[in-house]
């Protein structure tokens, strides 16, 4: 210690010390976040509880080779280079995809970013004989990563993966891919449970503190190497509370400073008490997916287009305090891929009516079909409501719905087992209500309208077989020029539209509530949201 | 009296056996799928099978049965499904939130009980006793959810007295006995009090009153003992019942409220009920029903063991 200071008394000394690090610790930018969840999600690498977890414990704290641009709301994002600075596919073999990994960049452990560590995360999820591979993991993963068929470390810095088949799209698969540090888990004894509270990646934001179903703590990365989203709050404090309602009460009570998904119902209160409410375009929709198997009423495309004809989608809207807005078809109009169909989803009761009439049905000889819904849960909005709202809809044009109601959990089983399943289709049931993510192409169309993906190979539940557009996707896996894709990807939607392969109700808005110390959020029009764009006062 | 300790431990094994497969067969029970705990919706054939075998859950249901009760007896619930968290681990965090709360509200519930019921066994027919009855009428009745919402809205939102939720400012492992931990308590703890202190007041009531019309307090009075002293004995012939009633109230509790834990988003059993339920996680569901139904055994036999403590008739009988 200097002299002068020796000669001085300790509490002088000890003063303003004591008051620089008050101040340094007053400075501490906090964001409490309310989250819908009953427990914080995975934080070892690959979030569970689906793609709004990804903004939460997924892309804070990891970073994927190509990223989703999340801190834009005012158009919808695209893919951006994340740790890979380039991509591009092999010309000599459309199947290889060489990326070139990012220098410089270090896990929050300190080791450095290689193309060997992209490679051990792939093996993490894919090699199950590998000694790092997690099937927790790799369960949250692998049905997101379907292409990747091998993958190897050309040198340091460059990776090559091959796909199974030429997959032009497959990049879009990349942003829910996240990579952690392999030194990290060494050093912890090769434990993914100890990895879960002391994990490493790249992200933005640093795991400090974690306490199962009650809160994590991120802290505010900064040495992150995208200088240009370094966050701008130190502190995000996320809590679970998966009561709507009480989410509500801890915002107004002062509690948390941002909550999701606020129940409509407490709309109008939280508004006059100076909150504000923020929404955006998202890709969701709310529909009933038709079985277009035969002795299906719905294999009638006239009555798959009445239906479409016969909802009051504003009603709805209503309904949900405007926490919604009406589909035109799988896709918000504003996308990119919506394409133009020639078949104008609307409330026309007349028209409706008429292709009723033209099937051969009325009110007073009704088409019966029985539509199995989930009572609740996430993506489902007010399930029991808007599915009555529908079904005193159609009993107007002549068709009586008949529900069969079960838990969230157990009509995922019935989704995934497809419409002609015994559990289906032995039971009459020739609909599916089920809230869509529509993220990426293949999230909001492919999965969707290709004969490949029949379920129970995969979601195309109603058994949707269109050559023609068999023939689209397959043109569209194999062309690399974006435009060209994005051309492509309308017409497909502008077929399932016109095809009225779906009822298409609603599209969820992504609801957030903010207190007004929240100066800005950037609510990007996706599932995954940028943390870092949070500012408070 | 061992004779009949001894009794009471070997009824309560065959109880204790019945828990284990009632635990283990109840979530069979419902429809849905364990993996989807983990496994996306749209997660492919090829991955849930993969995971049924790495969870051991394509085994048959009495192998499995077996293997659980086997590592359970070694002190081990398996791991959380949901969150590959130990499920001994979760569920001891749990219950030790929820004794905490279970604790403070029977206290509350017993002793406002108690003091209502006598009140009420006392003057009945008076205005005590019709506000007492009705009281107690409305604790049993009224709805938890409700209540506890209503709570909120005054005293959180309204008046800003109290937290919304939550088990303290910096989480239930940062939990401190000071005033401003404590604040989180109280409005759990008065929603779930209202039961017990209802049941209570009503037992009370029609045993002090029955109490009053026997003979032994006519001849207690008769040799001229003060009222306190007649009071003495009455609270003495009450208390086995009200210990049994406030034995099962206490189990009750223990095994949290699904309702109340969730509206006050208190880290406790009912909340990771709620959470293991709606995530169909069995091995934590099997975990912690097992873990409160032996709660619940050992209460009701440490009750047992009392009862004949206090009164001596019970043990000859």
């Amino acid at each position: 210690m200097p002299s002068v200071l020796k000669k001085m008394p300790s509490w002088l000394v000890a003063l303003p010390l004591t008051l620089c690090l008050q101040t340094g610790l007053q400075a501490e930018t906090v964001a409490r976040y309310g989250i819908s969840m009953a427990d914080i999600p995975l934080t070892t690498g690959q979030p569970d509880r689906g793609a709004g977890a990804y903004q939460f414990t997924g892309h804070t704290l990891y970073d994927p080779l190509i990223a989703w641009e999340a801190n834009i709301s005012t158009r919808p994002g695209k893919l951006v280079p994340g740790l890979a600075t380039a991509w591009k596919v092999d010309p000599k073999d459309s199947k290889k995809w060489l990326f070139t990994i990012r220098k410089g960049v270090k896990f929050h452990d300190g080791s450095d970013l290689k193309a060997s560590a992209i490679v051990w995360n792939l093996d993490k999820v894919l090699a199950d004989k590998s000694p790092q591979f997690d099937a927790k993991q790799s369960a949250q993963v692998r049905p997101r990563i379907p292409s990747i068929a091998s993958y190897r470390v050309v040198d340091d810095y460059t990776v090559e993966i091959t796909t199974k088949n030429v997959d032009a799209l497959f990049p879009y698969q990349l942003p829910w891919f996240l990579i952690g540090s392999p030194a990290q888990w060494e050093k912890l004894g090769k434990d993914w449970s100890k990895v879960a509270t002391q994990p490493s990646g790249t992200g933005p934001f640093k795991l400090d503190k974690l306490v199962p179903r009650e809160r994590a703590d991120l802290v505010k990365n900064a040495a992150y190497w995208d200088k240009t989203r370094i966050a701008k709050t130190d502190r995000i404090v996320l809590v679970p509370i998966p009561d709507a309602m009480t989410r509500a009460n801890a915002l107004l009570n002062g509690q948390v400073d941002i909550i999701e998904t606020p129940p409509p119902d407490v709309l109008p209160q939280l508004k006059s008490s100076g909150f504000k409410l923020v929404t955006n375009v998202t890709p969701h929709v709310w529909p009933y997916h038709f079985s277009t198997y035969p002795g299906s009423p719905w294999t009638d495309i006239r009555v798959r287009k009445a239906a479409n004809l016969a909802i009051d989608r504003s009603a709805i809207v209503k309904l949900l305090n405007g926490l919604a807005t009406p589909a035109k078809g799988q896709l918000d109009s504003t996308s990119p891929w919506f394409g133009k169909p020639s078949f104008k989803i609307a409330y026309d009761l007349p028209a409706a009516k008429a292709l009723m009439t033209q099937a051969g049905y009325s009110p007073s000889k009704p088409l019966k079909a029985k539509i199995i819904i989930a009572q609740g849960g996430t993506g489902q909005m007010l399930s029991l409501p808007m599915n009555e709202f529908i079904q005193q809809s159609l009993a107007e044009i002549g068709i009586q719905l008949e529900f069969e109601v079960v838990e969230l959990e157990n009509l995922y089983l019935h989704w995934r087992s497809g419409a002609k399943a015994d559990m289906n289709g032995g039971k009459g049931i020739t609909g599916i209500n089920l809230g869509y993510v529509t993220a990426d192409p293949f999230y909001a169309l492919t999965r969707f309208v290709d004969s490949r993906y029949i379920a129970p190979n995969g979601v195309n539940w109603g058994g949707y077989n269109n050559p023609k557009m068999d023939s689209t996707l397959d043109t569209l896996r194999n062309n690399f020029d974006t435009k060209v894709q994005d051309a492509l990807l309308a017409e497909v939607h502008q077929t399932m539209v016109d095809d009225a392969l779906m009822l298409w109700v609603v599209h969820d808005v992504n609801p957030h509530a903010l207190s007004p110390k929240v100066q800005e959020f950037v609510q990007a029009q996706h599932w995954f949201q940028d943390l870092t764009t949070i500012r408070m006062k | 009296m061992w004779v009949y300790i001894l009794k009471r431990l070997l009824y309560a094994l065959p109880i204790a056996l019945s828990v284990t497969v009632i635990s283990f067969m109840l979530v069979y029970l419902a429809p849905g799928d364990p993996l989807n705990a983990i496994a996306p919706a749209d997660a492919p054939a090829e991955v849930i099978e993969a995971l049924k075998s790495a969870y051991g859950l394509d085994k048959p249901v009495p192998v499995q049965y077996g293997l659980w009760v086997w590592r359970a007896l070694h002190g081990d619930l398996g791991t959380s499904i949901a969150s590959g968290r130990a499920v001994l681990t979760e569920v001891m965090g749990a219950v030790s939130n929820t004794f905490m709360l279970a604790t403070i509200a029977s206290l509350m519930g017993v002793c406002v009980g108690c003091v209502l019921g006598a009140l009420a066994g006392y003057q009945r027919g008076s205005w005590i006793d019709k506000i007492a009855t009705t009281l107690s009428v409305i604790g049993v009745s009224i709805p938890h959810y409700w209540l506890g919402l209503v709570l909120t809205i005054v005293f959180s939102i309204t008046l800003g007295w109290l937290p919304a939720m939550g088990a303290g400012p910096g989480g239930s492992s940062e939990w401190v006995w000071d005033l401003e931990h404590l604040r989180f308590l109280v409005l759990p703890a008065v929603t779930l009090c209202v039961i017990p202190m209802g049941i209570i007041t009503r037992t009370v009531r029609a045993l002090v009153a029955d109490m009053l019309e026997q003979e032994f307090v006519i001849a207690l009075r008769a040799r001229g003992l003060s009222s306190m002293a007649v009071f003495q004995h009455i609270a003495k012939n009450t208390a086995p019942t009200v210990l049994a009633v406030t034995g099962l109230q206490i189990g009750y509790l223990m095994g949290g409220s699904i309702l109340v834990e969730t509206v006050f988003a208190w880290p406790g059993t009912g909340f990771l009920l709620n959470t293991a339920i709606f995530q169909r996680d069995i091995p934590l569901l099997q975990g912690t029903l097992l873990v409160l139904c032996m709660i619940f055994v050992v209460l009701n036999l440490l009750v047992d063991i009392v009862q004949p403590l206090i009164d001596p008739r019970m043990g000859r009988a």
